[in-house]
């Protein structure tokens, strides 16, 4: 219930709720005050048009239309309501028997339900209305049993997503009969999403009501509800348009109400995501690190943010590194390490509302931000993670790869096909499955298809993001081979996002380990195992299981969990988990420093161990001379 | 295109058990609406001739015509008379004015068909680039201002039942303004209301589905790598994304296309267009069985069409289109 006054304080569903409360009003107390007056035959004033005395005009009997709208609430709303609550009945009925009834026979149900749902109501209510005859009890008929298989096909839905839970499960398992099961633990748990969706089929019970009495089929005369009143408008709209306006707004409105609330208990009560703040992120502090030489890509000081609930959040904190020709550089870290998403900020794929800022970010020595798609196009390729989602399914491989050519080197459709199943052979996939979609691919040939895509120009950068993830470990070697052969036949610089150490390790020449959106250490891949510093690397290191880890002891696993990005943590995020933490860890964030030629670390323990050590060797250097 | 051939030939192979599965499906559904339609006279509570002749119609003249309707014989007779009349295309006789069914509905076929049609399209053309053009601009969040007014408009319009929109733009554009004619479709001018009536809602609510399932489309992997390929938005949004949405959009914009062809019963009644709409009414008022029964089947049969030819699509806009597979 409490759930069901949140509804209520949403602008749509206070509003809907107010003219709810309105309508229900008018159908309790509007006969009792104006029953009188909307039967009153007033001969002097036939058929007139909208006037003081009479607003919305009188009828053929000279009777108040406003106070026959003002009357008819109460049967329109009580046929209505009516006719959805036989209908919502029926169609849970409907669709709660196959859960109970024999198989077969469920079976049937099913089929004679999925048939009737495929028919519009509007034809069903016709069609029962033949069958009951026209009049206030074959419309009411009518309507409910168009409703009904909609309600039958939604209770089934509801009920097989529900009966594969637990607790469902569990009452089986103990000897609960089906119907109990149906009636105590199904039925309970699929009320809400009903009790929504028989709201909104209230407002359309309604229109469809106006609907066969405005048709002559619903309620008779001397009876009249809203549809009736704008049957009778209608013949004389071409003298007043009053007497059949009134009837109409009264059937919007109230169909409105009925359908906004509806939908606003959807939005409530189904969880939509609250609206994004607005605004700029805070400026990014500047950073003292430093990067090495000039390459193929250099970053200073990224940054990535997107606005969230409580504020912008930043999941890239400041990150700096560079790619030099024909140099394969690793990227690992945990998943929410922010490495994908610094993949996407360099190749300039963020996306509104994110915000990227850098100090510097630079591709083939020009600004990232103002190079020109063309040239991004063709020297800039992407591998993403899943192969399976990252090809259009409508269209061909083919011209998947053909359109980089098309667009950006002003090739024909012809000569851009050619180029597409050289550059397929070339990664080994046969030239004329060019022309098939990609379902038709294995998950390793889509990403080798992947990366023949990128070499449709003359790419000087591939970043791949997670490319081997998710195929088997054969299909992972091939890829990363691949990866290899291109920056050795063509210079091409690699940048290689995993979370797979090991797979790091055999590719790259260089590692970057991020932590929390910040790179924590940056060392030759050679020296990964020898040389590696940084609490987190040692650690990432040791939970990679080797043929000579020991299999009585568990996998060595760090413990806790790294920080969400929007979560601000004073001092180094590892610090939580890091056995090595001490208070300035807690409250001070290190800052990546250079601890030997391209090895950079950013822990206060390392730089306390560098600085006693360099003391030690002066010391002991002191001591010998 | 030199492709064309050969890819058909290699994700033909599903095609074949796709058409299969569909004619099942329809010639399933057709036999349940027929059978509706037989059992719907003998589903009437007391004699559907007698209540159709009235109460003061002579006994003989009564079971002359119950005789002439075959409602005398067993119950499986006539279902298997009525079967072969239907195959050869004899839909009965009406009882009010004793012309054959058929030929009444071939008289006033062509006016819905055409309405119909024609409000079809005007909901695409309207709603697609509608839909296309507010996803655009309202993608990661931004203009809410304009989104807020669209939704609330597309939810209004979507929310007045098409008759009613017939009411208040006869009574805007024809009587105030007078622009159009009230009824009928003798004039070019004539067509506007009717088409404008039955198409505003759907189209309405079409176009907010387009741009909810664009939007979801804008964020799946392909369209990242279309936007890798820096290719120019507008190869990213109609030739990645909006192929995909329209799937989405199709499946679920079907039931309000076979709805559609209903609401054509109601905007013709308000127009009088010479329809099978307002012929439908008048038989059921005046208890014209056969009629009734021939005019449900022609509609129960246009909304299968309508859902077939909204799969056919479907299985032709995605390749891998679980209504092929599944």
């Amino acid at each position: 219930m409490r759930r069901w006054l949140a509804v209520a304080r949403t602008p749509v569903g206070a509003a809907s709720a107010v003219l709810l409360l309105l309508l229900a009003g008018l159908a309790l107390f509007a006969p009792l005050l104006w029953g009188e007056q909307a039967g009153a035959i007033d001969t002097d004033a036939l058929q007139q048009g909208s006037s003081a005395a009479h607003p919305l005009g009188t009828d053929a009997l000279g009777r108040d239309i406003l106070h026959r709208v003002l009357v008819a609430t109460r049967l329109t709303i009580g046929l209505a309501l009516l006719a959805t609550v036989v209908g919502v009945g029926t169609g849970v009925v409907l669709g709660a028997l196959p859960a109970v009834l024999p198989r077969w026979a469920g079976r049937v149900v099913t089929a004679a339900v999925n048939i009737a749902v495929a028919f519009p109501g509007l034809l069903l209510a016709l069609f029962f209305a033949v069958v009951f005859g026209t009049g206030t009890t074959g419309a009411v008929l009518a309507i409910a049993f168009a409703l009904a298989p909609s309600f039958a096909r939604l209770t089934q839905t509801l009920t097989a997503s529900v009966s594969g839970r637990s607790y469902i499960a569990a009452a089986r398992v103990s000897g609960v009969g089906r119907f109990r099961v149906l009636v105590r633990h199904v039925l309970p748990n699929v009320a809400e999403p009903l009790v929504i969706n028989a709201t909104l089929a209230a407002g359309s019970a309604l229109t469809a009501f106006a609907g066969l009495s405005f048709l002559g089929i619903g309620v008779q005369a001397p009876s009249y509800d809203w549809g009736r009143l704008l049957g009778e408008g209608l013949n004389r709209i071409y003298v007043s348009p009053a007497p059949a306006l009134g009837p109409a707004v009264a059937v919007v409105v109230a169909g409105l109400a009925f359908n906004l609330f509806g939908e606003a208990a959807a939005a409530v009560l189904g969880h939509r995501p609250p609206p994004v703040r607005r605004g700029r992120p805070a400026p990014a502090p500047s950073t003292v690190d430093d990067v090495a030489d000039e390459g193929v890509l250099t970053v200073r000081n990224l940054r990535v943010s997107f606005p969230g609930p409580d504020g912008w959040v930043t999941p890239v904190r400041g990150v700096s590194f560079a790619v030099r020709e024909a140099e394969v550089v690793g990227v690992v870290g945990e998943s929410g390490s922010g490495k994908s998403l610094t993949a996407l900020a360099v190749s300039r794929l963020v996306e509104h509302p994110g915000v990227v800022t850098a100090d510097r970010l630079e591709f083939l020595g020009k600004p990232v931000e103002g190079t020109p798609d063309r040239e991004l196009g063709t020297s800039l390729a992407m591998v993403f993670q899943d192969p399976m989602t990252s090809f259009n399914p409508t269209r061909r491989i083919g011209s998947q790869l053909a359109e980089v050519s098309e667009q950006h080197q002003g090739m024909s459709r012809k000569d851009a096909w050619q180029r597409a199943a050289d550059r397929l052979e070339s990664v080994r996939v046969p030239g004329q499955r060019a022309k098939q979609y990609p379902h038709e691919f294995s998950g390793g040939m889509r990403q080798r298809a992947m990366i023949a895509m990128g070499l449709m120009g003359d790419p000087r950068l591939v970043i791949a993001d997670e490319p081997t993830t998710a195929l088997d470990v054969t299909v992972q070697r091939e890829v990363l081979r691949l990866l290899g052969r291109i920056r050795d036949e063509r210079s091409t610089a690699v940048l290689l996002i995993s979370h797979d150490i090991s797979v790091v390790q055999r590719t790259c020449d260089r590692v970057l380990v991020m932590y929390a959106g910040r790179i924590v250490e940056e060392l030759p891949t050679a020296e990964l195992f020898t040389a590696a510093r940084h609490p987190y690397t040692t650690a990432l290191l040791a939970a990679v299981p080797t043929l000579e880890t020991d299999r009585d002891q568990p996998l060595a696993v760090i413990p806790g969990r790294p920080p969400e990005p929007a979560e601000v943590v004073a001092g180094c995020p590892f610090a939580p988990r890091c056995p090595l933490a001490d208070d300035r860890c807690r409250a001070e964030e290190p800052v990546l420093t250079a601890v030997e030629a391209g090895h950079r670390v950013s822990c206060w323990r390392v730089e306390e161990q560098q600085r006693s050590a360099l003391a030690e060797s002066a010391g002991s250097r002191g001591g010998t001379t | 295109m030199t492709t064309a051939t050969t890819s058909t030939a290699s994700s033909g192979t599903s095609w074949l058990p796709f058409a299969r599965r569909r004619a099942v499906r329809f010639a399933t559904s057709l036999w349940a609406l027929v059978t509706a339609a037989f059992l719907m006279i003998h589903l009437i509570p007391g004699d559907p001739v007698r209540e159709a002749l009235g109460l003061t119609a002579q006994p003989d003249v009564v079971a002359a015509r119950r005789e002439a309707l075959g409602l005398d014989d067993p119950l499986l007779v006539q279902y298997w008379n009525y079967l072969g009349d239907l195959v050869r295309g004899d839909f009965g006789v009406s009882l009010v004015s004793g012309t054959p069914v058929a030929d009444l509905i071939g008289d006033r076929l062509p006016a819905t068909v055409q309405l119909a049609v024609l409000a079809f399209l005007v909901v695409v053309v309207v709603a697609v680039p509608v839909g296309v053009g507010m996803a655009v601009l309202t993608k990661g969040g931004r203009r809410r201002g304009g989104e807020l007014g669209f939704t609330s408009v597309s939810v209004v319009v979507a929310a007045i039942p098409e008759f009613l929109l017939a009411v208040a733009l006869v009574s805007l554009f024809a009587v105030t303004l007078g622009w159009f004619p009230v009824a009928g479709n003798d004039a070019a001018g004539s067509w506007v209301l009717p088409v404008l009536a039955l198409a505003l809602g759907p189209a309405a609510v079409l176009a907010r589905m387009v741009r909810v399932e664009l939007l979801s489309v804008l964020g799946n992997d392909f369209v990242r790598t279309a936007r890798a390929k820096r290719l120019p938005a507008r190869l990213v949004y109609l030739r990645h994304a909006l192929p995909n949405a329209l799937t989405a959009t199709l499946t679920l914009g079907a039931m309000m296309l076979a709805a559609l062809v209903a609401g054509t019963v109601l905007v013709e009644n308000v127009f009088a267009w010479p329809g099978l709409g307002s012929t439908i009414v008048g038989s059921i008022q005046q208890k014209d069985y056969p009629a009734v029964q021939g005019i449900v089947l022609v509609y129960g049969t246009g909304v299968l069409l309508v859902n077939l030819a909204v799969d056919v699509v479907l299985a032709l806009l995605d390749p891998r289109s679980t209504i092929r597979e599944a």
